[in-house]
């Protein structure tokens, strides 16, 4: 148990690096940097000068040594549109993305448990069909699709809801929260659903097809001959034992929830780190680039070890994840 | 599969009567063209799939003005709502954009960028993945080892993010102003590189049991080179299942693209995928001019739905476990 434990962290440190050269040849050279900082009319001297302040003549390895010891303290440099430090601009951003993030994760789970349940148990209802038929659609649509419809229905049509923003938010500390606030929670409720489908049919069908497995075991059937009641079978015994494998994906999931934000978000205009990522990749701005990869990856990296460490201690049968297509 | 275990064969005096045509009968006459008509719903996602390959290739022929031709286009005509509607106007069936761009003609063109993007991104990912998953489970040991590391590690991220990250890089590279066809370049390296490693797991996996059976160990007894047993004997065993995988892939490839074009990484305003049509057409829905949008985003989502449905049906047909 410690060996494997002990692996894996070394796998993920390896991974971490990997991530890291990767995202340092991005700021190193793709793009020069100095030609970020002076204008078009600076002399060569004062190029040299620049390039020498910002330690580019070193040897590449050094350099890598410098920009590696200052992505662990988060400092990934300045971005090029904004002229602030990369890692201010992160932070500001981080809370928008992470509320909208768990926010779509609850609406999935709570929604998918519960329609997989219902097509588990009452498979041949007309609504179980209904379900399975929006799952294929949910899977088939993309994101942006999805959030533009809900825009037109809700926003433009109805009325009813905010079609861009966050709302009001309240400043706790460093971190702003929109779920204090009226007009926060309205503008929170499409993004999280945009954002939240697609878990939502994956987590729909799991739960689906693992109740109807766990339906059929012996110990259902044992449960049956004791004469217990039918509430009591299947929400006390099958839904407990399939709520493992759920959690598990719905965790591995979290970190491509995250990712797939790049593309809500700018459905939404949601001041998260998504939307900041896409304006980096439309104007080009290397630093924030390479430090959102950076970021992404050591969420990713972290879920994937802890989940991967919980799966021994919680039930060593379980050895197979669902992976997000797209 | 051998033709012998086939039970609704026909008669062989029959199928070789005339020789210039023995495949196609061979083919009406296969496991895979029989449960293709047993399947309604197969049938049907193959005739939209087939119309929007159709419509694409046609696009020229088809469409009342080229929308990438500035000369053709009359601000005149702009925003001009659908045909049925009170305010339509022929032959904008399908009304128009702000620049007086008939809709229905920037959906043909822009699903051909699509379909070409898609296709070739498809195309490129295939190779990759096939050329360095038959190295892996043909070589195997520390190639074998450092291959499938690094599909390991890609398989973490979200291929949308790697594309994106792809792209972004790129723009830098070559600077921010690419034009349109090098764009388009850009996109199939994209998607290519998002999507290699599910053919390299597939084909390293066959791979892997193919070599050792005997008529590998026969094709090396007589000497060929390594890389002809690969291409010539071993690959073409390993074709079924990377098959399914490039049909479901071309689903992923479309989505990719028109997510990417969406977002503003893609194609340009000036040569519009359906993507590109979809985040144009965004602007204009507050206005209430709600068929700029729409009609691009059915075109897509029908594609996407019918090529899902088709890989669905590619992937049970060739499974021999389901028959």
């Amino acid at each position: 148990m410690l060996a494997f434990t002990l692996r894996r962290a070394i796998q993920a440190i390896g991974v971490m690096i990997a991530v890291g050269v990767i995202s340092f040849s991005m700021f190193r050279f793709a793009g020069d940097p100095v030609n970020q900082i002076v204008s078009l009319d600076t002399p060569p001297a004062e190029r040299e000068a620049v390039r020498k302040s910002l330690g580019l003549d070193d040897p590449v390895p050094v350099q890598f040594a410098r920009y590696f010891g200052n992505a662990v303290q988060f400092k990934f440099g300045v971005s090029y549109q904004f002229r602030q430090p990369v890692s201010s601009l992160l932070a500001e951003r981080m809370p928008a993305t992470l509320e909208l993030a768990i926010c779509a994760t609850i609406f999935a789970m709570v929604f998918g448990i519960l329609m997989g349940v219902y097509s588990a148990l009452k498979r041949d209802t007309v609504l179980a069909k209904i379900f399975q038929a929006v799952s294929l659609i949910g899977i088939s649509l993309p994101t942006f699709l999805i959030g533009i419809l809900l825009i037109y229905l809700f926003s433009v049509t109805l009325g009813w809801l905010p079609s861009f923003g966050r709302g009001d938010v309240v400043r706790l500390g460093w971190w702003t929260t929109g779920l204090l606030t009226l007009s926060g929670l309205k503008a929170l409720i499409l993004p999280s659903i945009t954002l939240g489908l697609f878990q939502l049919t994956l987590i729909m069908r799991l739960v689906r097809a693992e109740m109807l497995e766990v339906l059929r075991t012996d110990y259902i059937r044992f449960a049956r001959a004791r004469g217990l009641t039918t509430r009591a079978i299947h929400f006390g015994h099958a839904l407990k034992n399939t709520l493992v494998p759920v959690i598990t994906v719905a965790g591995l999931q979290f970190g491509s929830v995250i990712a797939f934000a790049i593309i809500t978000e700018t459905v939404f205009q949601w001041p998260g780190m998504g939307l900041l990522f896409v304006q980096a990749v439309q104007n080009v701005d290397i630093p924030i680039m390479a430090a959102y990869l950076l970021m992404v990856s050591l969420i990713f990296v972290t879920i994937n070890l802890v989940v991967d460490i919980l799966y021994t201690v919680v039930d060593p049968r379980l050895r197979s994840t669902i992976r997000r297509p797209a | 599969m051998s033709d012998a275990v086939v039970p609704h064969r026909a008669e062989p005096s029959a199928a070789v009567a005339r020789a210039g045509t023995s495949w196609f009968r061979r083919a009406l006459d296969s496991d895979i063209f029989y449960s293709f008509r047993r399947s309604k719903l197969t049938m049907v996602a193959a005739a939209v799939t087939l119309l929007f390959f159709l419509l694409a290739i046609f696009a020229s022929v088809l469409s009342v003005q080229n929308p990438f031709d500035p000369a053709q286009l009359q601000l005149m005509n702009s925003r001009i709502s659908p045909l049925w509607t009170a305010d339509g106007q022929s032959p904008f069936l399908l009304g128009t954009d702000e620049q007086g761009r008939d809709v229905f003609s920037a959906i043909l063109y822009g699903l051909r960028i699509s379909l070409v993007v898609g296709v070739l991104g498809v195309v490129f990912a295939g190779a990759l993945g096939i050329t360095l998953g038959l190295i892996a489970g043909y070589v195997g040991g520390a190639v074998d080892g450092l291959i499938m590391r690094i599909a390991d590690v890609q398989l973490t991220f979200p291929a949308i993010l790697i594309a994106l990250l792809v792209n972004g890089v790129a723009k830098s590279v070559f600077g921010n102003r690419l034009d349109a066809m090098s764009t388009l370049v850009v996109l199939v390296v994209a998607i290519g590189l998002s999507f290699w490693v599910q053919y390299a797991r597939t084909v390293r996996g066959s791979v892997m049991v193919e070599k050792n059976k005997d008529y590998v160990a026969a094709a090396q007894l007589i000497g060929l080179p390594a890389p002809i047993i690969m291409l010539r004997h071993v690959l073409p065993n390993t074709m079924g299942p990377i098959l399914v995988i490039a049909t479901i892939n071309l689903a992923l490839a479309v989505i990719t693209e028109a997510t990417l074009s969406f977002l503003g990484a893609g194609m340009p305003d000036t040569m519009p995928s359906l993507g590109t049509l979809i985040r144009i057409g965004n602007n204009y829905l507050f206005a209430g001019e709600w068929w700029i949008v729409a009609f691009p985003g059915f075109a897509l989502a029908g594609l996407i739905l019918s090529i899902n449905l088709l890989g669905d049906w590619l992937r049970d047909a060739l499974n021999p476990k389901l028959r």
